[in-house]
């Protein structure tokens, strides 16, 4: 275990900002769970993938940055990758779940435009 | 850019971002990865011009900004919003549904940052986009009849872009 | 208490959070009812599980954990688009 010659503040704040995007990212597995259709279900993740991911991320780099005595920055090109991915998989998902719904003539199915 | 400077930097930004992931990746900064970082920044994007992506220019730097902030400001919001109403905190009958939004962004990249956008605030979902008619289906998750939603993604991030990628000469 | 105890448990707490949030996702993807749902559900649990080594990289306090993260949401990615993509053309007549 580490973090032995950090500053208390330094622990508290890490501990903070891990706890809190865990807390995000479980409040949208957790809408997983309730929502009740598929088009709502899809909106869960994207707790976790957006604020969820920035607040551990950053409590990590804050953390990296202290305990190396220098500036960390190198978590920030997970988020970048999740930034840029997260959309291209929720897209094609919400697609081929559109795609099936109407051809099942299903009566959730999103409207033709 | 200038016409010299072209053939070796035919996307530059393309080229600060390798050269800048490179960096990352090899932290500390030391002088042998600063060089392989220009070298990799100089290389790839020549290896790209192959697939010839259409190149991108930013204008208005400063709406980009101010993009940039409005984007975290609602990102946090919308977060905090979809949380109440997944944890239940939410009073009153919420309804759920689909929008549909005339675009008139049409700059491929201009879309691509409005689908990261519209994904990266929890409760808007893209789930069609009409190349030829324009018009952008959405699933939101907190549904309101008239067109609040139409005016909030097309004044707060439609505009913008329009300005950034601005059509006409991005040749 | 200490900046140690305090890192400990307090990451600790986190991970087990992320670990539930996996275990709800996991459940989604059981359940189903419909094979996007068990896409949407493993998805989550990709992305649970990165956040999860990232929190267990703060923890042990190395850097190494950084690459089995990115690893892992990229293959995540690849799964999620491939399994989608195949939602779409595998079953239903285009």
């Amino acid at each position: 275990m580490s973090g032995a010659d950090l500053p208390a503040w330094a622990a508290w704040l890490v501990v903070a900002l891990a706890i809190a995007g865990a807390g995000v990212s479980l409040t949208g597995a957790l809408g997983l769970v309730r929502l009740r259709t598929f088009y709502e279900r899809v909106h869960a993740p994207t707790l976790g993938a957006t604020l969820g991911m920035a607040l551990i991320l950053t409590s990590s780099m804050v953390l990296l940055s202290l305990l190396e005595g220098r500036l960390v920055l190198r978590d920030a090109l997970i988020g970048v990758f999740l930034t840029i991915t997260t959309p291209v998989t929720l897209l094609l998902l919400a697609r081929a779940a559109a795609q099936r719904d109407r051809h099942e003539g299903n009566p959730g199915a999103p409207p033709e435009i | 850019m200038s016409r010299i400077l072209r053939p070796f930097l035919p996307y530059p930004l393309l080229s600060v971002g390798l050269a800048g992931t490179w960096l990352l990746l090899n932290a500390p900064l030391s002088p042998g990865s600063a060089v392989l970082a220009l070298l990799v920044g100089l290389t790839v994007p020549a290896v790209m011009r192959a697939l010839r992506p259409p190149a991108v220019r930013v204008r208005a730097p400063g709406t980009l900004a101010r993009l940039l902030v409005v984007v975290l400001y609602d990102m946090v919001r919308s977060n905090i919003d979809v949380g109440r109403i997944i944890l239940g905190l939410r009073r009153g009958t919420r309804r759920t549904g689909f929008v549909a939004i005339p675009l008139d962004l049409r700059e491929p990249f201009g879309l691509a940052v409005l689908a990261i956008i519209l994904t990266a605030t929890p409760g808007t979902l893209w789930v069609r986009y009409d190349s030829g008619t324009g018009r952008l289906l959405l699933h939101v998750l907190d549904y309101t009849d008239g067109d609040e939603w139409v005016r909030r993604v097309k004044d707060r991030y439609e505009r913008p872009l329009m300005q950034i990628f601005g059509r006409g000469n991005s040749a | 208490m200490s900046a140690t105890t305090v890192l400990d448990w307090g990451l600790g707490l986190a991970q087990g959070m992320l670990v539930l949030a996996m275990a709800l996702a996991a459940w989604r993807m059981l359940r189903g009812p419909r094979a996007q749902d068990r896409i949407l559900g493993l998805d989550t649990l990709y992305l649970n599980g990165m956040l999860a080594i990232v929190v267990h990289g703060m923890r042990t306090g190395s850097g190494l954990y950084f690459e089995a993260a990115l690893i892992l949401g990229m293959i995540g990615f690849t799964a999620t688009v491939a399994l989608a993509k195949f939602l779409m053309q595998g079953e239903v007549i285009q």
